[in-house]
């Protein structure tokens, strides 16, 4: 009998890793003493970063969800480290983006070396006027706790969010109209319903197994040795470090960058065939870090081996099930791609399938999910890929390549946009999108066209993306238009703005290029949907319609 | 008279490197050589002025370490 049998018969869950913070410890509930199984409008499956944020997504919209995890809080180990400005300005429409802000650590310069030398360091020059930095380091534990503290506030403030530890689900079935679930709870087994089901369990997800689904991509061939450490007496600067073929010979290359608590995290590439016990040792950790790092104190707080695959389903809408972040698609961490597109998922998907719910819109919009995520998967899969081979290339001659590429970068500007040890992490456009309306805005900068994520901009009380909010919105700058219209029963309001104030030299960069007024269509998930010169009442109803998928 | 340009110049560094590397997919050691041997002479038709080909060549010469 395998070992998830034997736990069922025996109404046990085992913890799979150790946990760095008990915030969901297993309650009873009322569902388990039900006569028939009860029927909840949203389940999730997995109670990491997106499933959380899913939950918080929904409930903060009045929509009830539960979420299930088999683990009583979140696991151990740093994992993901960079969070990305869309990902905050995301968690921030959720509420709990400046507790992140204040945790996290912020870094704007670069070194990349090659064997002994330094071939170039690079500053982000993050563009002025974003609430949010490009980057914070941030270990994911912490990022996880405070989406889980915002969904207790929010739970306190009648939020209708339940986050249930301990309930392992063993098997779905999946109807037209609902899917079942059979759970494992250390008080013995008992089954749900659900109408809408998103999984969010992450790159090995056992929903998309149960469910028998594809996860197709491309495998790396090569072992990455994670050390989160603590420095005793701490005088590196703040800045990210990265060796191509490093002269201490403690990996293929490796990774130095800084998280909060004092704490840096050193990622060794360490080849394919490896013994990961044997890697893993403290002792042979830190005779790798002790030949880079020389004769310094540091106290080991956390090690890991990973390996990575880039690939992603083939659709993450099947029917009543959705799948989200990891589960649905994986990227290399080179680039940081991972929560943060994940974090756009959330950001996708919970608007369209609250109006979907409300029945506002069809079920139909959801496949809008599918083929913008996907459009978004394809780009980050791709972008982590090139990262990927640039750093561990894969023949004699990408190596070859490579090598050149950071000999001419020592001496030569023009070589050094080839250099790639990660690009910064920035949310897709939806070019293309099906939901994009009008693009009539004539001079409008490009990177506020239709299907792009809005740009923050400072106004003079705060910052644009704080008024956009959660919900469709018509932005007017030096425009008329009524304060508010409904549409098929969507309240759109009304921002206007104007660019005669102290700040607004920005918000006309990015908004109005070399037009003199605009209205712009924006969606809850802060992408435009649509813009023109001036409001035209029509106009904007066609294409609001269009963004909820009804014409 | 035209200079040889060192700064950044590619529209696209990141589509240019894979289109690159992908060129050589399934290549053997020599036929990549003899790949980029035809490349440079391509490029260098391109270019045209022989003033800047060797300016080329000397940029590419290694420096001593």
């Amino acid at each position: 009998m395998n070992r998830l049998l034997w736990e069922k018969e025996n109404n046990m869950i085992h913890d799979r890793y150790q946990l760095a913070f008990k915030l969901y410890p297993y309650e009873r509930s009322t569902d388990q003493d039900a006569d028939a199984p009860v029927r909840h409008p949203v389940v999730v499956m997995g109670g990491g970063p997106i499933g959380v944020a899913t939950a918080l997504d929904l409930g903060l919209q009045g929509i009830p969800v539960v979420v299930l995890d088999d683990h009583e809080g979140i696991g151990m180990g740093s994992r993901a480290i960079c969070f990305a400005k869309r990902c905050l300005e995301i968690a921030d429409r959720y509420g709990c983006g400046q507790p992140m802000l204040d945790k996290g650590v912020i870094w704007n310069l670069g070194k990349v070396f090659h064997d002994d030398r330094k071939v170039f360091e690079f500053n982000l020059l993050p563009e002025e006027g974003h609430k949010f930095p490009a980057f914070i380091n941030l270990q994911q534990p912490y990022f996880e706790r405070f989406l889980v503290e915002r969904v207790r506030e929010a739970q306190a403030s009648g939020a209708p969010i339940e986050l249930r530890g301990k309930n392992r689900v063993d098997d779905v079935t999946v109807h037209d109209d609902h899917v079942t679930l059979e759970i494992t709870t250390p008080e013995g087994p008992y089954t749900i319903e659900a109408d809408w089901l998103i999984g969010c369990d992450g790159a090995s997800s056992p929903l998309r197994g149960m469910m028998g689904l594809d996860f197709e991509g491309r495998v790396f061939e090569d072992s990455f040795l994670i050390a989160d450490i603590k420095m005793v007496n701490d005088t590196f600067p703040t800045e990210r470090w990265f060796w191509f073929e490093p002269y201490f010979k403690s990996g293929a290359s490796t990774l130095l960058h800084k998280q909060p608590d004092g704490v840096w995290r050193v990622d060794f590439q360490i080849g394919w065939d490896i013994d990961r016990k044997t890697e893993l040792q403290e002792e042979n950790v830190r005779a790798r870090l002790d030949a880079m790092l020389g004769e310094v104190d540091y106290e080991i707080v956390w090690t890991s081996i990973y390996t990575f695959q880039c690939r992603r389903m083939k659709k993450f809408r099947h029917g009543r099930v959705l799948f989200a972040g990891d589960a649905a698609h994986q990227v290399s961490p080179f680039g940081a791609r991972g929560a943060n597109s994940g974090m756009q998922d959330v950001d996708n998907l919970g608007w369209k399938l609250g109006l979907v719910i409300d029945g506002k819109a069809p079920a139909s919009l959801l496949d809008t999910y599918d083929t913008e995520r996907v459009f978004g998967a394809d780009e980050n899969i791709l972008n982590s890929t090139r990262a990927t081979d640039f750093i561990t290339p894969k023949s004699k001659i990408s190596h070859i390549f490579r090598n050149a590429v950071l000999d001419l970068a020592e001496q030569y500007d023009f070589a050094r946009p080839l250099v790639n040890s990660g690009r910064l992490s920035v949310p897709c456009v939806y070019d293309g999108g099906p939901l994009n309306g009008a693009d009539a805005l004539p001079g409008g900068p490009s990177r506020t066209r239709p299907g792009s994520p809005c740009p923050d901009a400072p106004l003079d009380d705060g910052y644009l993306l704080d008024q956009l909010g959660g919900s469709f919105v018509l932005l007017t700058i030096d425009a008329e238009a009524p304060d508010g219209l409904e549409e098929s029963g969507i309240a759109l309001r009304r921002v206007a703005l104007s660019t005669s104030g102290a700040a607004s030299g920005v918000l006309a960069e990015r908004y109005l290029g070399e037009a003199a007024t605009g209205v712009y269509l924006i969606r809850p998930d802060q992408h435009v949907a649509a813009r023109w010169a001036t409001f035209d009442d029509t106009a904007t109803r066609t294409d609001l319609r269009h963004a909820i998928g009804l014409e | 008279m035209a200079e040889l340009t060192l700064t950044p110049n590619l529209d696209r560094p990141d589509d240019f490197y894979a289109e690159l590397i992908a060129a050589h997919d399934g290549l053997s050691e020599d036929e990549s050589a003899a790949f980029n041997a035809r490349l440079i002479l391509i490029l260098a038709n391109q270019i045209g002025n022989t003033q800047v080909i060797s300016a080329a060549l000397r940029a590419a010469t290694k420096p001593d370490r």
